[in-house]
C-alpha cells in the first residue's frame, strides 16, 4: 500500500484532540508504517506543504489567521477532516460568541488577570486591547465547515483513539469511513 | 321581544319612508380608513351646516361603513345623485351643501363611472357604504335578517344545509375549503353543546376585508352565524375579533345589543323553539391565533398556539365540544344565499369558486382600496381596469395574494382567473385576499424576505421546523439582499423550504415558504443576480458595504 | 368519538375496536386509540422522538417522529396519529430520514449546545438522537443567542441555553405534580420556559420542589446542582407508575 501524506494543525483549540491522536499508543506505530506527516504541531515543519493527502483540522476558526490558513489547507488538502468538536461545532471556543469580542478580551486579559481584589468587575479599561503582534479575533469563533466544504467530521471532544483509527484505517484503505456509533458530540 | 315578519316589514317600511322623506342624503364613510382622515370631523361639520341652514328636514347625513376606495378618503356618497365626493376637507362643507341642488363640485367629485365602481359585484358588501352600521333598523330595511327569518320558520336544517351545499360557496378564511361540507360535518358531531365560531383574526399583513365588513354590515355577520347555529345545532357563538379593530368591536357589540333587544338572538328567536348566544371575544393580534385550533385555545384562555389535527375542531374543539369554525366573509355571503337561493349564488363565478371574494387592492396601483368582484375576473382586470393600472406609468412585475402564506404571480399569468384553483396552480393561495401590486421597483427576494420576516415573528415557536426554519431562511435571503450569499446557502434555502412545508405542524409553517418558492419559480434570475453579479435588478437592495 | 360498526355491537363489551395495518411491512395490530408510535415501540421498531414522553400529554411539536404513509405525499407525526385498518406506514424511508436530521439539526443551531461541558454528557437525548441519526455535523449556521442560566433555586438549576422547548416540565408539573409552576412565554424563537410569572425559580411559591421536571428533561437543561460535567443522568420511572395509579386523565389535546 502506497503511504499516503498527512497533516494535522490546531486552530482554536485546546490541542485535546491532538492528544487523543497520539493516546492511539502502539497502534500508533502500525500507522506511522502507512502515512508520512507531513506538517503538524508534532513535527518540526513550519510551512504547510504544496499538497497533502489528508488534514486533520482540530479547532474552530477563530481570528484572521485561522481564516488565512483554513482557505490554505483547503487549496493543498485532498481531503480535509473535521477533527474533533471544536472543528465541527466551535463547541467551547464558541461559548464566546455571545458577547462581543471586546467583552471577552477585557474578562480574560484584563479582569482576571488583575487580584481579585483589583478587579473591575467589567468596567472596560482605558488602554483597550491591541492586536499589534497577535490575530485580530473575528466576531465569532465558527465551525469550519461553515469557512470552507469539508470532507469527513469527527466529532467528540476529543474524539476517542480508536475513532480516530478508524478513520485514518478507513481512508488508507480507499474506503468512505462511516463513523456512525463510533463517537458522538462531547464524546 | 320577539319579532314576527310582519314586525319586520313594518320596520323596514318605516326606515325606507323616513328615508325617502329627505330629499337630499349625504353618505360619509365612518370606516377606520376614512375615520383616520378625518371624516367623523366632516360627518360634524356637515350636520352642523345643516342644522344652521335650517336643513334638518330637508338633507339627512348618514355615517356609513367603507366606500371602497380607502385611499382617496375621506369619503362621501350622494345615493340621490349618485355621485362619490373625495379627499373631502372640512372647509369644503357649505359648498356640498350649495351644490345639493344644481351640479356637484367638480373638484371633489370621484368618477363613478370608472371600472372600480362598475365592475364590481357586490354580495357580501352590499350594504357597505349604504347604511349606518349603528342601527339595525337600516339593516331591516335592506332585507336583513329576513333571510334569518325564512330559514327559522320555513327551512329545516338540513334544507339550509343543502342551500349552502348547492350554492358552491367555498370558505373565505384562506384554505377554501367547502362551506356546505363543514356545516354538514357539524351538523352530524354529537353532542348537546355545540359552538360556531366566526374568525375575524385577519392577521395577513396588508388585509381589511373583515375589518370593513364587521365595521360596515355587522348585521349580516350575526345573521349568518344564528343561520349556521341553526342549520347545525350548535347554540352558542362567538366572534373572534382582534383587538386592534376597536371599531369594529364597538359596532359588533353595539349590533350584538340590538339584535338581542329585537329577538335576533337570545331565546325563541322569531317564536321558534330555536335560541342561540352570541358574544365577542377579543384576540390579542397573533397571527397565528387566525389558525383554528389556536384560537380555539386562545378563545378557552390559553396560548394561542396550534395543536395537531386530527381531531378537528368539528369533533373536539371548543373545551372539546364540536366547534365549526367559519371567516367573517364566509358568513357574511349566508344571508343572501338564503333569501335569493343557491341557484342564483351558484351563478356568480366560476366553476369551482362560486360567488364574489372581497379583496383589499394595495401596492403599486393606482387605485387601492376594498373591492369585490365575482371570483374568475382576471388579474388583468383587477389590476389594469379595476385598480386603474400601475401609477406614474410604472411597469407591472408581480401581484401577490394570500398574504404570508401566499405567492408571487408574475405577469405571464396575468390573464389567469382569479380562484381558489387557479392560483393553488400557480403557487399561490386565495388566502383571505390580501391582494399587492408590485411594479419594476420592487426586488422580489426582498418582497420574500419581508413576508419570511413576518412569519418568523409570527411562528408561534411550537414546532421545530417553522420555529428555527423561518429564521434560518429569513438569515439566508437577509444575506442575498445584501448581496453576500454564496450558492451553497442558495441550495440551503431551497432546501429549508422544503422541509418546513412538508413538516410543520399547523398551516402557518407549511405555507410560509410559499412567498419564497414562487419567488424562486419566476424570479430566479433576480436571486443569482444577487449572489454572482452581486447586485439587484430592481435596483431595491444596498449592498453590504453600503449598508455598513 | 367512537366509530360505531353497523350491526349493534355492545359497546360496553367492546369500548375500543381492533385493526390491523402495516408498519414497515411488519402487520401489526393496535387498539384504535393507541398511536402509531406505541404500537411501532410494541414491535421494537424504532421512531425517534424527542417532545414525547410516555406518561405525559402528546405535543406533536418536535416533528422528529414524522412518518409516511403509503400512497400519500402526507407526513404525519406518529405520536400523535392514530393507525386505520390496513394503513401502510413507512418509518425509514429516506425522505423521512433526511427530514428528521435536518430538524434536529435545526435544533442544535437554535440555542448553545455544548455538550463537552454539559453536565448532562452522556445522558442526552439530543446527543443521542445526533448519533441515532448519524447527524456528525450542523449544516446550518448556528444562531448562538444568549440566554440566561437561573441558578437561584436552592436544589435545581435551569439553563437555557440548552433547552429544546419540548415542554416536558411544563406538562409534567402541570400534568403530574398538579403545580403548574412551569409556563411557557414569548413566541417564535424567542419562547422561554418560565417558573411563576417569569420569576426568578428559587422565589417561586407554587414550586414545590419536587424535580420531576428536572428528571423529564431530556437534555442539560434542568439539572440539579452540584452534579459536574456528565454526571447528571435522569430517572424517569416514576413518570409511568403514577400514570396507572392516578388513572390516566383526559384533556390530552390540551398544550
Ligand atoms: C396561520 C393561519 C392563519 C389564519 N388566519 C385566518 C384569519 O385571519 N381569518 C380567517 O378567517 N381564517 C384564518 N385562517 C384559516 C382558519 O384556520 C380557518 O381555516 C378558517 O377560519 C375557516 O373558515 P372558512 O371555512 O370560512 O374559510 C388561518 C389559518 C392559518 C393556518
Ligand atoms: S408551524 Fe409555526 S405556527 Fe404552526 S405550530 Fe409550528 S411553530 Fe407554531
Ligand atoms: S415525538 Fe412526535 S412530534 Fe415530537
Amino acid at each position: 500500500m502506497a503511504k499516503i501524506s498527512l497533516a494535522t494543525i490546531w486552530l482554536d483549540g485546546c490541542s485535546g484532540c491532538h492528544m487523543s491522536f497520539l493516546d492511539m499508543d502502539e497502534r500508533f506505530l502500525d500507522l506511522a508504517g502507512q502515512v508520512d506527516i507531513l506538517f503538524s504541531p508534532l513535527v518540526d515543519n513550519k510551512v504547510f506543504p504544496d499538497h497533502v493527502d489528508v488534514t486533520l483540522v482540530e479547532g474552530a476558526v477563530s481570528n484572521d489567521s485561522d481564516k488565512k490558513n483554513i482557505a490554505i489547507i483547503r487549496q493543498q488538502s485532498t481531503i480535509v477532516v473535521a477533527f474533533g468538536d471544536c472543528a465541527i461545532t466551535a463547541n467551547v471556543p464558541g461559548m464566546r460568541n455571545r458577547y462581543p469580542v471586546e467583552a471577552v478580551l477585557q474578562r480574560a486579559y484584563i479582569e482576571n488577570a488583575a487580584p481579585p481584589q483589583q478587579r473591575s468587575n467589567g468596567q472596560p479599561s482605558k488602554e483597550g486591547i491591541s492586536f499589534h503582534t497577535v490575530p485580530q479575533l473575528a466576531r465569532m469563533a465558527r465551525p469550519i465547515h461553515e469557512c470552507i466544504p469539508v470532507d469527513f467530521f469527527l466529532p467528540g471532544c476529543p474524539p476517542p483513539p480508536r475513532a480516530i483509527l478508524y478513520l485514518l484505517t478507513e481512508i488508507l484503505a480507499g474506503r468512505t469511513p462511516q463513523m456512525h456509533g463510533w463517537t458522538r458530540f462531547g464524546a | 321581544m320577539t319579532l314576527n315578519i310582519e314586525d319586520l316589514q313594518q320596520i323596514a317600511r318605516i326606515e325606507k319612508s323616513k328615508k325617502d322623506g329627505f330629499q337630499h342624503r349625504i353618505n360619509v364613510c365612518l370606516a377606520a380608513g376614512c375615520l383616520s382622515c378625518g371624516s367623523g370631523l366632516i360627518k360634524e361639520a356637515l350636520e352642523k351646516e345643516v342644522t344652521r341652514r335650517g336643513l334638518d328636514s330637508w338633507c339627512k347625513i348618514t355615517g356609513v361603513g367603507c366606500l371602497g376606495l380607502c385611499a382617496e378618503g375621506p369619503l362621501l356618497s350622494l345615493p340621490t345623485s349618485g355621485s362619490y365626493y373625495q379627499g373631502v376637507q372640512v372647509s369644503d362643507v357649505p359648498e356640498i351643501l350649495d351644490s345639493l341642488n344644481g351640479s356637484p363640485v367638480a373638484r371633489l367629485v370621484c368618477p363613478a363611472e370608472t371600472p372600480f365602481f362598475q365592475r364590481q359585484v357586490r354580495i357580501v358588501t352590499e350594504n357597505c357604504g349604504r347604511i349606518d352600521p349603528e342601527r339595525i333598523e337600516e339593516y331591516i330595511a335592506e332585507d336583513g335578517y329576513a333571510g334569518l327569518y325564512q330559514a327559522l320558520t320555513q327551512m329545516t336544517p338540513q334544507e339550509i344545509i343543502d342551500q349552502v351545499s348547492g350554492s358552491g360557496l367555498r370558505g373565505r378564511g384562506g384554505a377554501g375549503y367547502p362551506t356546505g361540507l363543514k356545516w354538514m360535518s357539524m351538523a352530524k358531531a354529537m353532542g348537546s353543546t355545540k359552538f360556531i365560531i366566526c374568525n375575524g383574526d385577519e392577521g395577513d399583513p396588508g388585509a381589511f376585508m373583515d375589518r370593513s365588513v364587521l365595521e360596515s354590515d355587522p348585521h349580516r355577520v350575526i345573521e349568518g352565524m344564528v343561520i349556521a347555529g341553526y342549520a347545525t345545532g350548535a347554540n352558542q357563538g362567538f366572534i373572534y375579533v382582534r383587538a386592534e379593530y376597536p371599531l369594529a368591536v364597538k359596532r359588533l357589540r353595539l349590533a350584538l345589543s340590538q339584535a338581542e333587544r329585537m329577538g335576533m338572538i337570545g331565546n325563541n328567536i322569531f317564536n321558534t323553539s330555536f335560541h342561540f348566544n352570541l358574544q365577542v371575544r377579543l384576540g390579542a393580534g397573533a397571527f397565528v391565533c387566525g389558525e383554528e385550533t389556536a384560537l380555539i385555545a386562545s378563545i378557552e384562555g390559553r396560548m394561542g398556539r396550534p395543536r395537531p389535527r386530527p381531531p378537528f375542531p368539528v369533533e373536539f374543539g371548543l373545551w372539546d365540544h364540536p366547534t365549526m369554525i367559519n371567516n367573517v366573509e364566509t358568513l357574511a355571503n349566508i344571508a343572501p344565499i338564503i333569501r335569493r337561493g343557491s341557484q342564483w349564488f351558484a351563478g356568480i363565478g366560476t366553476e369551482k369558486s362560486k360567488g364574489t371574494k372581497v379583496f383589499a387592492l394595495a401596492g403599486k396601483v393606482v387605485n387601492t382600496g376594498l373591492i369585490e368582484i365575482p371570483m374568475g375576473t382576471s388579474l388583468r382586470d383587477i389590476v389594469f381596469a379595476i385598480g386603474g393600472g400601475i401609477p406614474q406609468g410604472g411597469r407591472f412585475k408581480a401581484v401577490q395574494t394570500g398574504g404570508p402564506s401566499g405567492g408571487c404571480i408574475p405577469e405571464q399569468f396575468l390573464d389567469m382567473p382569479v380562484d381558489y384553483d387557479s392560483l393553488a396552480q400557480v403557487g399561490s393561495i386565495m388566502g383571505s385576499g390580501g391582494m399587492i401590486v408590485m411594479d419594476a421597483s420592487s426586488c422580489m427576494v426582498d418582497v420574500a424576505r419581508f413576508f419570511m420576516e413576518f412569519c418568523m415573528s409570527e411562528s408561534c415557536g411550537k414546532c421545530v421546523p417553522c420555529r428555527v426554519g423561518t429564521r434560518q431562511i429569513y438569515d439566508i435571503l437577509g444575506k442575498i439582499t445584501a448581496s453576500r450569499a454564496t450558492m451553497a446557502e442558495f441550495t440551503m434555502l431551497e432546501d429549508l423550504c422544503d422541509l418546513i412545508k412538508n413538516t410543520s405542524l399547523c398551516g402557518l409553517g407549511q405555507s410560509a415558504p410559499n412567498p419564497v418558492l414562487t419567488t424562486l419559480k419566476y424570479f430566479r434570475d433576480e436571486y443569482l443576480a444577487h449572489i454572482h453579479d452581486r447586485q439587484c435588478l430592481a435596483g431595491a437592495c444596498k449592498k453590504a458595504e453600503e449598508v455598513l | 368519538m367512537k366509530q360505531h360498526p353497523p350491526k349493534k355491537v355492545r359497546s360496553d363489551l367492546n369500548p375500543s375496536r381492533l385493526l390491523t395495518f402495516k408498519i414497515d411491512d411488519r402487520d401489526v395490530t393496535a387498539h384504535e386509540d393507541e398511536t402509531i408510535l406505541s404500537v411501532a415501540r410494541q414491535n421494537n421498531i424504532i421512531i425517534p422522538t424527542l417532545c414525547h414522553l410516555d406518561g405525559l400529554s402528546e405535543r406533536g411539536a418536535c416533528r422528529l417522529c414524522i412518518v409516511e404513509v403509503r400512497g400519500s405525499t402526507k407526513l404525519l407525526p406518529a405520536c400523535v396519529t392514530f393507525p386505520r385498518q390496513d394503513m401502510e406506514i413507512i418509518t425509514n424511508s429516506k425522505r423521512v430520514i433526511n427530514y428528521r436530521k435536518k430538524i434536529l439539526e435545526l435544533l442544535f443551531t437554535e440555542r448553545n449546545h455544548v455538550c463537552s461541558v454539559c453536565v448532562a454528557n452522556g445522558h442526552c437525548e439530543l446527543q443521542n438522537l445526533a448519533v441515532e441519526l448519524g447527524v456528525d455535523h450542523v449544516r446550518y449556521p448556528y444562531l448562538y443567542p444568549r440566554h440566561d442560566v437561573d441558578a437561584s433555586h436552592s436544589r435545581f438549576c435551569i439553563d437555557h441555553n440548552r433547552c429544546v422547548l419540548c415542554l416536558r416540565c411544563v406538562r409534567v408539573c402541570d400534568e403530574i405534580e398538579g403545580a403548574h409552576t412551569w409556563d411557557i412565554m414569548g413566541r417564535g424563537m424567542t419562547s422561554k420556559v418560565i417558573t411563576d410569572l417569569n420569576q426568578p425559580w428559587g422565589t417561586s411559591e407554587t414550586c414545590t420542589g419536587c424535580g420531576k421536571c428536572v428528571q423529564v428533561c431530556p437534555t442539560g437543561a434542568l439539572t440539579e446542582k452540584g452534579k459536574s460535567v456528565a454526571e447528571m443522568s435522569k430517572r424517569r420511572q416514576f413518570l409511568p407508575y403514577l400514570q396507572m395509579m392516578r388513572g390516566r386523565q383526559g384533556g390530552s389535546w390540551q398544550k
